[in-house]
């Protein structure tokens, strides 16, 4: 098993390689740059070039991109060209409004998915089968920032139930409930289009399952219905859910970026989305970069989880 | 027939219902095992052999399955009309049940302790640690050597008939009193099929259990079983003790079967057979439902369905040509 491990890990390195070597170019493909926005619009023409020599903009950006790949390799980010400071730091402290963000849209996710799929699969064709597919189906075709912009209006400003935005009520002091209340719109919007995805998906998989040998085998011992379909069925059938899993955690960093702006949620997704803008390049490789890395570790953790579940896989 | 009955199955109808229209695929079955005693279900496929022995469980498919009718007294009791609750206890305790594939009967993800104790445990009020002691004497009951090393092995680890011998034993475990085995021998390769009808053998003399054996496979029959219970079209057209049916079989359809089977003496240019298929549950003809394949047909055969009737103490057929001056009282076919 830690060979396995250790064997995946080193096969991400060239995969994070080939990303740097996109992401880098294709950043510095796109027109603009860092001096466009901040600088004052007098500065002269040579002034400017100067600027940006300094920056080492002006460099070829094969050399740019060994330049930021050996700082990197160093554990050194680099500087902020906005607002000059260190952007490891700029990260760290918006990363746990992020994760607390996405690891509660994780769990809402699971919670609601997973149960409504099998119940829709134990009872295909039902009513509650239909109600169920048609509720996923509008969950996936909703824009998550639409969805968002309307909870907001329906039950923040009309109703009053939740707060606008923000992670927390300015000025008081921490309160869990009050993080929470917070939370949980961001967070459901958030989750909304993975819940109906993975709702299909475990639909699926159980009524494949539902159906094998095992499962006649199950309740010929005896077993009632619950242990039947969740004992001997359920753990079988979120096998191809721990991969649905793996490929939807990246999902959360591209929907952080507009459920961070719309909520007003200082987290990374937010700092993304600032620092293009800005043509912030170190800021938006460092955020790249830190988003390629979910990617694989979703990934990772997808194949162990697929390895403890499964036993018949070797590695 | 001696020995108590333990199970006794009278008029069963189960269909399968398309739409409004029902298909019967089990029709007016009765057949009844006594203690100790093997019963064979032959048939072709599509005979209704496995649905009788999942209606027995009471697990036929749902939702599109239905029992229609029929009693079946199970140590004096209609399972039929039990609640679902009282079922639990019957399935994998009173009655057990071996399916045909057993590559794919066992749950991948549990190793074959977990299966077996869950098994046990679930049933019996007995400890885990308990549970594992008769699931190790179990498996070597059913010949395993390295027993221990088996309850932690996963299924995918055994092969075939490995896995054959764990659903025996798991099946076993509770001592039932009666063991349906659904074609458990016909996804295995000749040596071990050979192997398994022994342990069977062996077994149901050792645990004094019924069995019903369901096959299609006469010689798995000859070896195994001390009655026959031949089934076409989802009926029972004859019933008859083993010698008897392979001496002299009543049926066309029995006669059939018995001809198809390739003999050692004699010089034979073709194998014989029975010409067409079983018709489907929505097809099935006019009459008797062998009338389409049968070599005696008559006139009567497309008019009338004939009666499964006793031909004499032991024996029964639903066949008009065995039926002149025979009192033709169909309701009254139990066997005493």
């Amino acid at each position: 098993m830690t060979t396995y491990i250790i064997r995946r890990i080193l096969m991400t390195i060239p995969i994070l390689i080939g990303i740097s070597i996109i992401s880098f170019g294709i950043m510095q493909f796109a027109p603009g740059e860092p001096t466009a926005l901040d600088l004052d619009p007098n500065i002269s023409p040579e002034d400017r070039e100067e600027q940006l020599d300094e920056m080492g903009l002006n460099d070829p950006i094969p050399v740019q991109y060994v330049r930021w790949a050996g700082n990197i390799l160093q554990g050194e980010l680099g500087t902020s060209f906005i607002t000059n400071r260190d952007v490891g730091s700029m990260i760290w402290e918006r990363l746990p409004n992020t994760l607390v963000l996405m690891i509660s849209s994780t769990i809402m996710t699971m919670i609601v998915a997973i149960p409504i799929g099998i119940i829709s699969a134990m009872r295909q064709y039902s009513a509650r089968d239909y109600v169920f597919t048609f509720a996923s189906f509008i969950g996936v075709s909703i824009p998550n920032f639409w969805l968002g912009l309307m909870l907001i209006i329906f039950l923040s400003v009309q109703l009053s139930l939740f707060p606008v935005g923000g992670v927390g009520t300015l000025g008081g002091d921490f309160d869990i409930l009050d993080r929470l209340h917070h939370l949980f719109l961001p967070a459901l919007v958030l989750a909304t289009a993975d819940m109906a995805q993975m709702t299909r998906y475990t639909r699926t998989s159980m009524l494949e399952v539902k159906n094998q040998d095992y499962i006649r085998t199950a309740r010929a011992k005896g077993f009632k219905e619950r242990r039947v379909v969740y004992k001997h069925g359920l753990r079988n059938a979120l096998m191809p859910l721990i991969t649905m899993f793996g490929l939807l955690l990246p999902t959360f960093i591209g929907g952080s970026v507009v459920v961070e702006q719309i909520f007003t949620w200082p987290g990374i997704g937010h700092l993304f989305l600032e620092s293009t803008f800005q043509r912030d390049y170190p800021v938006i490789m460092a955020l790249t970069m830190f988003g390629a890395g979910l990617v694989v570790v979703g990934n990772l953790i997808a194949d162990i989880l697929y390895a403890i579940v499964d036993p018949r896989i070797e590695y | 027939m001696n020995g108590e009955t333990v199970i006794d199955i009278r008029h069963l109808k189960t269909s399968f219902f398309s739409k409004k229209t029902e298909l019967p695929v089990v029709d007016d079955v009765s057949f009844s095992v006594h203690k100790g005693e093997t019963l064979a279900i032959v048939g072709e496929s599509g005979s209704g052999k496995s649905m009788t022995a999942l209606s027995i469980m009471r697990l036929v498919p749902t939702p599109n399955g239905e029992i229609v009718d029929g009693e079946i007294y199970f140590n004096d009791r209609d399972l039929l009309k039990q609640k679902e609750k009282e079922m639990f206890k019957v399935r994998g305790n009173e009655i057990s049940m071996i399916f045909q594939e057993p590559m794919t009967s066992l749950n991948p993800v549990y190793t074959i302790g977990d299966q077996i104790r869950e098994q046990l445990t679930y049933h019996q009020d007995i400890t885990r640690r308990e549970a594992h002691q008769i699931g190790i004497e179990m498996l070597q009951t059913v010949g395993f050597s390295r027993a221990k090393e088996i309850m932690g092995e996963y299924p995918h680890r055994l092969s075939g008939g490995m896995r054959q011998r764990v659903m025996i034993a798991m099946a076993l475990s509770n001592n039932p009193q009666l063991l349906i085995a659904d074609e458990p021998t016909t996804a295995l390769d000749v040596t071990v099929q050979a192997q398994i009808l022994e342990l069977m053998q062996k077994l149901s003399k050792e645990y004094d259990s019924a069995i019903i054996l369901i096959t299609h496979d006469l010689g798995v029959v000859a070896e195994l079983a001390e009655r026959v219970v031949v089934m076409y079209g989802g009926q029972v057209v004859e019933e008859a003790p083993i010698d008897e049916l392979f001496d002299d079989p009543l049926h066309p359809y029995s006669e059939g079967l018995l001809n198809s089977i390739p003999k050692i003496e004699g010089t034979q240019d073709r194998l014989d057979s029975i010409p067409g298929t079983v018709p489907t549950p929505d097809n099935l003809p006019v009459g008797c439902n062998f009338v389409t394949r049968c070599p005696y047909a008559m006139e009567l055969c497309q008019q009338e369905e004939p009666r499964l009737m006793d031909k004499d103490s032991s024996r029964k057929v639903r066949c008009f040509l065995h039926e002149e001056g025979i009192a033709t009282d169909g309701q009254q076919h139990r066997s005493s």
